[in-house]
């Protein structure tokens, strides 16, 4: 992975006290991951250029890896490409090798840091979601942006581009701080995936580099995002100072185009890590302002369900495929409800509701009501008798189709809860996601999407199977001829 | 004259019944093993730290009822050592033993209160009790006697003194009178007789009895004598389909193990005959009820035959008694049929069959036998319910539309060890399930008399010469359906049933697993290793993957087992080397191992069947298609529908072609296989991640050349090895490249794939994990020459491990091979399963070659300094596991071959799934 930077600022070789690294020699510093080696390709007085060469140690990324650094995949095998690639890795180089000229200080000659200089800068190589993106980050900083695309495999030209893109940019006259701040913050945002563990200080350095551009940035949204890797918990906080004083601004930023969110609230982030559970794994979409009174349309989703239960008046509740506990959450607060059994194939899942839920620290009372427990549909569970309800809420569509005989087994002919509701999405209303191509489903991990025909031919199946009514409701809004964005089946046991 | 011996039933609840300081302690000790005594001072101890702390009485004695509950439940005799003086003290264990079918005993220790006060006073920590205790201990005793055998002890031992205490040396336990497990057959069960005489006759010649007339001279004769027939040991294998003509040409002089006629061990010294069994209802509704009760005594009395009684037999008993019964059920024309009969045999009758034992456990706890069947907590155990089951079976209390009792259907339940043979209900067929099979095929009502040959599971039956008894409910009246109680399903019929219907009743209820088989920490046992445990957080990860990810249980009859590589070679510039494989298998005593090439592509297990129907009949799958194609965690190998349907069709035709549904007489097939080419399924991965890092490589490496070349001309100290090294990083990234890019081919349709089978792994009815690697490899390899643009025969060779010349040709084919682009090699023990020095060893270690190891451990992995810190790797965590999932591999198979219930198949293959999620190296 290299950087260099080069200027024609007369005299050209003043890159190196602004650098505080001696262009005559070669430089190298132990850095995180590896070493970085300085040094000067060209130092005359017309242009001097200065090279970082970051050489991170491959295996050694990988053996000294203690569980916790960053959420990546990558660094998980040794075959990875941050040896190549401009990641948080050089920003880390960067703030060591250069700390004191992206601080702006300069002991040999203090008035140099405060000049604009001509600068061109060369990354190889960046990777980036597409090639738009570095040209949407450093346009509106000033930058002249050029890239060199690299096919994916030259021997087989069908698979196109891969994302690892040179990165040229060109300014009139910026001071070097700025350059190298602009590259510290932005760097790793267009390569998300960081290689340590993000903390709460992690808003703050991104408040300290970023506080005098950002604001006025319009990929502020996606920066911040990427920046802290999607934790909503620190978002939040971190874009409201940013925009402090400026509330127009708030809401405005598009969401991360790769989390294919738009409309479709449900979607993952197609980088999403591990295997989420079925639902909530939106971690990009789920980023909501304070103050957005929309709500996604999972959480209408969830307070409809809510809502039916709530009518119905059940003691006894299952909420099958129970995530990280949204729907618990909603229900716990149901006074008539004298338990609840939260269950779901996903153990990280269950592991998030019960911190989310806090049933650790729930008052003895109220942890009575609630339990988690791990199980699959596809098996059949004595622990789910005796139920006067039982939610699956955008569950079905996660099994494929002829898993459902067994699904169906296990919660219609032996669990038997006296009501089941069951949401799935409406197929018939994909048309209206502008991103989703016919036949595409909503989610990578749908194994099917049923229209309103199907999912009522399945319904009235299982219900005469089985002994119960049943009735079907849209949810959402409504639209002219394609119906609502899910679908929901209200059973009924008869006998 | 005082008693010395005490008799027992082997499995009893004991109570000890006596005043604090009679001495139950001090007698407990002395007759029983510790263990099986439980104590209150103990559990006061436990609970309160002090065994005399009266306050801790009520928890003290939940924990005794547990202890007991626990060890009554797993069969165990237990004594309870408490005073046991009252009777509400008393009730809770007499209801444990009656939860738990065991017999209460009382032995009550009666000394006179002088002893006991005498006792106490000598032991400080009781002391302090006061005199009014032991006299009131002693007066509730005197009261007790009187009700004891009322509360239900079935013997009860009153020692009245200290001398009669002290005289007891001995305890005699006795076997429990359906404990007959040293009986190993083999056997002929036989169902359900109803007077049906001529077909009796009939079904036991066909078993090769000799049924022979004899005169009657004596009231005691029965005028008929049965011959059993000589056990024949036939324990040979199958012959080998491939046997005549097709030998392997690489080894020779050897004999194959399983040669198949080298059965020659002789018949035994001793003449063992078969037995045969009856599960009872001998009378009513047929023409010769005394007719099959002379027969059935003659055999009892002679030792030829066993029987357990069924509830008409016990009506006609209490008949015979005296006793009023209804007479309705056929029992009229039993009735009728002994009119005729003279007294002494209606006397002869009444022994008979009130000397029947409800019930019995055989051949070491693998059979029971009782006439309505038994669940697993009754078996081998003593009290009523346990004879009333084994008598009627269990109702629900409701009653069907023809007014028949409901019957509660335990066998859909059962899940015990022991194979349950029993009758009761007529069923149109005898059908497996779950290891049970009801053989009252109706005779009486014009079915068929059927007994079952143990240990052989077959099946032998008869017709009925004509229908005797029109049936209330019709015989072929089905209550179908997953529920244990069946109402639902019937009145809301699944469109499915008609389908269904076709199935049997174990597929019927396979299409349902219990979590409970799965989750949890859980303990299988296997043949090749004593058990394997899996511990609770890899069931958990599993279980996400199986329900997520994997196809239909009912496909999944085998997961491969992990693989180690060597250990790793000292030589410079190599990883991995042959010798290292070698040197493993020669250290543990094998002498010659099999070396096959290693086919970069997909490892997947492919399930094929002639056809759909076969399928469906075999597996209980329906509308699935003719075979799958699954990875390593089950999952399908295909996700583009037409092409899986294709590629499956041409692979059967390739069997047909082959002759292979003829030669091994099967008609599916299970195949441990390569898949190539590898970005068949891992295109993603492929993209993704290997051409990705190459892309990146090639795009970077350059232009930092180009700088650092530049630089150079500048003469700055130490950029010229920078350089070098650049350089070299870049030749390697280029290496990579070529390396990830030999096992990439576009596939657009069937003629891109290529099946590289290596593992013959099951047939109907065997496996062939008896068979060696060069059979598996010969087998297959003529299986290829079907269809060799869809099939690829795997090149191998044999290496003795005692000649070096051999040896060090093997080195160097797979240097040969690694050198022009080839993945490596997999060595294996010539025996599919290798048992050496220490037991199990490893099947199967790979060794894979230079180049490709760069898309496992990197571009750079051979650069100074990184090889060295990669050479420290630890393969034993890895072989352990390899050694776990093979031998649960090869148990779910022999299990699924074995046709147990999908449950004990999928515990197996859920096993080696959970395993795989231990955190091992995944580079190994």
């Amino acid at each position: 992975m290299l950087l260099t930077i080069s200027t024609t600022y007369q005299p050209a070789t003043d890159l190196g006290y602004l650098l505080h690294k001696n262009p005559a020699r070669l430089q190298s510093i132990e850095v995180a991951g590896g070493e970085a080696h300085i040094f000067y390709p060209e130092a005359s007085a017309e242009r001097c250029t200065a090279a970082l060469l970051l050489d991170l140690d491959p295996i050694g990324l990988v053996r000294g890896r203690s569980g916790s650094n960053g959420e990546g995949f990558a660094l998980e095998q040794y075959v990875n490409d941050r040896p190549y690639v401009a990641s948080s890795f050089l920003s880390a180089a960067l703030s060591k090798a250069f700390g004191t000229a992206m601080n702006g200080t300069c002991k040999d000659k203090p008035d140099l840091p405060a000049q604009a200089l001509p600068l061109a800068v060369k990354v190889a190589v960046v990777s980036a979601p597409g090639p738009d993106w570095p040209r949407r980050l450093f346009e509106p900083l000033g930058y002249e942006v050029e890239i060199e695309t690299t096919p994916l495999d030259p021997t087989v030209p069908e698979w196109g581009d891969s994302r690892y893109y040179t990165l040229h940019l060109h300014h009139a006259g910026l001071r070097l701080q700025d350059v190298l701040t602009h590259l510290y913050v932005l760097l790793p945002v267009l390569d998300n995936d960081k290689h340590y563990y993000i903390g709460e200080n992690e808003a703050e350095k991104l408040l300290h580099r970023g506080g005098d551009w950002l604001p006025q940035h319009p990929e502020r949204g996606f920066i911040t995002r990427r920046y802290l890797r999607y934790l909503a918990a620190y978002v939040n906080p971190t874009l409201a100072r940013l925009m402090e004083g400026d509330e127009d601004l708030t809401e405005t930023s598009p969401p991360d185009p790769l989390s294919r969110g738009e409309g479709a609230p449900e979607m993952p982030v197609a980088e999403s890590s591990g295997s989420p559970s079925p639902r909530e794994r939106g971690r990009g979409g789920e980023v909501n302002g304070e103050g957005d009174q929309r709500l996604s349309l999972h959480d209408q989703r969830l307070q409809q369900v809510a809502h039916e239960i709530y009518e119905l008046g059940p003691k006894r509740v299952l909420d099958l495929g129970c995530g990280e506990g949204k729907l618990l959450r909603l229900l716990l607060r149901q006074s008539k409800i004298e338990y609840l059994l939260g269950m779901d194939v996903s153990h990280q899942a269950l592991a998030r509701a019960a911190q989310r839920l806090h049933l650790d620290e729930m008052p003895p009372r109220q942890r009575t009501r609630l339990d988690l427990i791990q199980g699959s549909l596809l098996y059949r569970d004595e622990r789910l008798a005796g139920f006067d309800a039982a939610a699956l809420v955008e569950v079905i569509e996660h099994l494929d189709e002829n898993r459902l005989a067994a699904l169906e087994a296990v919660v219609f002919g032996q669990a038997r809860p006296a009501h089941v509701f069951v949401t799935t999405p409406n197929a018939d209303y994909n048309q209206l996601f502008e991103k989703l191509n016919a036949g595409e489903f909503r989610h990578d991990d749908h194994r099917f999407e049923w229209s309103r025909a199907e999912f009522s031919a399945w319904a009235a199946g299982v219900a005469g199977r089985h002994g119960y009514q049943v009735r079907l409701v849209g949810m959402g809004e409504e639209v002219e001829g394609v119906g609502a964005p899910s679908q929901m089946a209200v059973f009924e046991t008869t006998l | 004259m005082p008693q010395d011996t005490l008799k027992l039933p082997e499995l009893s609840l004991v109570l000890l019944i006596g005043s604090t300081g009679a001495g139950k302690s001090t007698f407990a000790r002395r007759l029983f093993k510790p263990t099986e005594i439980v104590s209150s001072d103990a559990c006061r101890g436990y609970v309160a730290d002090d065994e005399n702390d009266q306050s801790a009485s009520k928890d003290a004695f939940e924990l005794l009822h547990y202890l007991v509950a626990k060890r009554l439940k797993r069969g165990l005799l237990t004594v309870v050592d408490a005073t046991n003086v009252q009777p509400e003290g008393r009730k809770p264990l007499v209801a444990l033993a009656r939860q738990y079918h065991v017999l209460p005993v009382a032995i009550v220790l009666d000394v006179p209160e002088s002893v006991a006060q005498q006792r106490n006073a000598q032991r400080p920590d009781r002391r302090h009790l006061g005199r009014h205790v032991i006299a009131s201990h002693r007066q509730q005793l005197r009261r007790s006697l009187r009700s004891l055998k009322e509360e239900g002890f079935r013997h009860v031992h009153h020692l009245r003194s200290v001398e009669e205490i002290d005289a007891v040396q001995h305890l005699t336990r006795d076997r429990l009178y359906n404990n007959r497990k040293e009986e190993t057959g083999p056997f002929d069960i036989i169902g359900d007789v109803h007077g049906c005489y001529e077909e009796l006759c009939a079904l036991l010649e066909q078993l090769g009895y000799q049924v022979l007339e004899e005169p009657i001279l004596d009231v005691r004769d029965l005028g008929v004598r049965v011959v059993a027939p000589l056990t024949v040991h036939a324990s040979a294998s199958p012959p080998d389909p491939l046997s005549d003509g097709e030998g392997t040409p690489v080894m020779h002089g050897q004999e194959s193990p399983g040669s198949p006629f080298s059965i020659g061990e002789g018949g035994r010294g001793d003449e063992a005959r078969r037995k045969a069994i009856f599960l009872g209802d001998f009378v009513d509704r047929g023409p010769a009820s005394p007719q099959v009760l002379r027969l059935v005594m003659s055999m009892v009395r002679d030792g030829t035959a066993l029987c357990v009684p069924g509830n008409h037999d016990i009506k006609l008993l209490r008949h015979l008694n005296g006793k009023k019964v209804t007479v309705n059920h056929g029992l009229a024309e039993t009735l009728a049929q002994f009119e005729a009969e003279p007294e002494a045999f209606k006397s002869e009758v009444r022994r008979f069959l009130d000397g029947l034992v409800s019930h019995y456990v055989l051949d070491g706890g693998k059979l029971v036998v009782a006439h309505a069947g038994l669940t697993e907590e009754m078996q081998g155990r003593g009290s009523g319910a346990v004879r009333a089951f084994a008598l009627f079976g269990e109702s629900t209390g409701e009653i069907d539309e023809f007014g028949l009792p409901v019957r509660y259907e335990w066998a859909r339940e059962y899940r015990g060890r022991a194979m349950v043979a029993f009758g009761h209900t007529p069923v149109p067929d005898a059908e497996w399930l779950n290891n049970t099979i009801d053989l009252d095929t109706g005779c009486v009502f014009g079915g068929r008399l059927t007994a079952l040959r143990y240990p052989e599971r077959e099946l032998v039956a008869v017709p009925a010469a004509q229908v005797y008894c029109e049936p209330v409910r019709p015989l072929n009246y089905r209550r179908s359906s997953a529920d244990s109680v069946v109402r639902e399903s019937e009145r809301f019929p699944d469109p499915r049933t008609t389908e269904s219907a076709l199935q049997s009743a174990q597929h019927e209820q396979d299409d349902l697993l219990d979590i409970r088989d799965v989750t949890g920490k859980q303990f299988i046992e296997t043949r090749l290793m004593r058990g394997v445990t899996i511990r609770e957080e890899n069931a958990v990860a599993a279980l996400e993957v199986m329900s997520r990810f994997a196809l239909h249980p009912k496909w999944l009859l085998y997961l491969p087992p992990t693989m180690s590589p060597t250990e790793t070679s000292a030589l410079p510039d190599l990883l991995e080397h042959p010798a290292e494989a070698f040197d493993y298998y020669k250290r543990l005593g094998v002498e010659r191992v099999v070396c096959e090439e290693k086919h970069m592509g997909s490892r997947v297990v492919v399930v094929l069947g002639k056809d759909e129907a076969t399928i469906q009949r075999r597996l209980g799958l329906v509308g699935e298609g003719i075979g799958k194609c699954y990875t390593r965690t089950g999952r399908n190998f295909f996700t583009d529908a037409a092409l899986e349907t294709a590629f499956l069709a041409r692979l059967r035709d390739a069997f047909t072609t082959a002759g292979f549904w003829e030669k091994f007489d099967t008609d599916w097939v299970c195949l441990d296989a390569e898949l190539l080419p590898w970005s068949a399924k891992a295109q993603e991965l492929v993209k993704n991640q290997y051409a990705a890092v190459a892309a990146a490589a090639n795009a970077a490496l350059p232009q930092v050349e180009a700088a650092l070349t530049e630089a150079a001309a500048r003469n700055l100290d130490g950029i010229d090895a920078l350089l070098a090294r650049t350089t070299a990083r870049r030749e390697a990234a280029a290496h990579y490249a070529a390396a990830y890019r030999r096992y990439c081919w576009p596939v657009h349709s069937l003629d891109d794939l290529k099946l590289a089978p290596f593992h013959l792994l099951a047939t109907e009815g065997r496996t062939y994990f008896d068979r060696d690697h060069a059979w598996h490899m010969e087998t297959l390899r003529s299986l290829a020459l079907a269809d060799p643009g869809l099939l690829r025969a795997t090149p191998y060779r044999v290496v003795p491990l005692a000649d070096p010349a051999e040896i060090e040709a093997a080195i160097q084919w797979w240097t040969d091979l690694t050198a022009a682009g080839g993945e490596g090699m997999v060595v294996k023990p010539y025996d599919f399963v290798p048992q050496g020095k220490g037991g199990l060893l490893q099947p199967a270690l790979k060794c894979r070659g230079r180049e490709y190891l760069r898309i496992i451990y990197g571009p750079d992995y051979l650069l100074p300094g990184n090889l060295d810190r990669l050479r420290q790797r630890n393969v034993k965590a890895k072989r352990n596991l390899a050694l776990r999932e093979f031998a649960l591999g090869v148990e779910g198979l022999e299990r699924f071959v074995a046709r147990q219930p999908l449950r004990r198949v999928h515990q197996c293959v859920f096993g080696v799934l959970a395993l795989e999620s231990e955190a091992v190296d995944p580079r190994l």
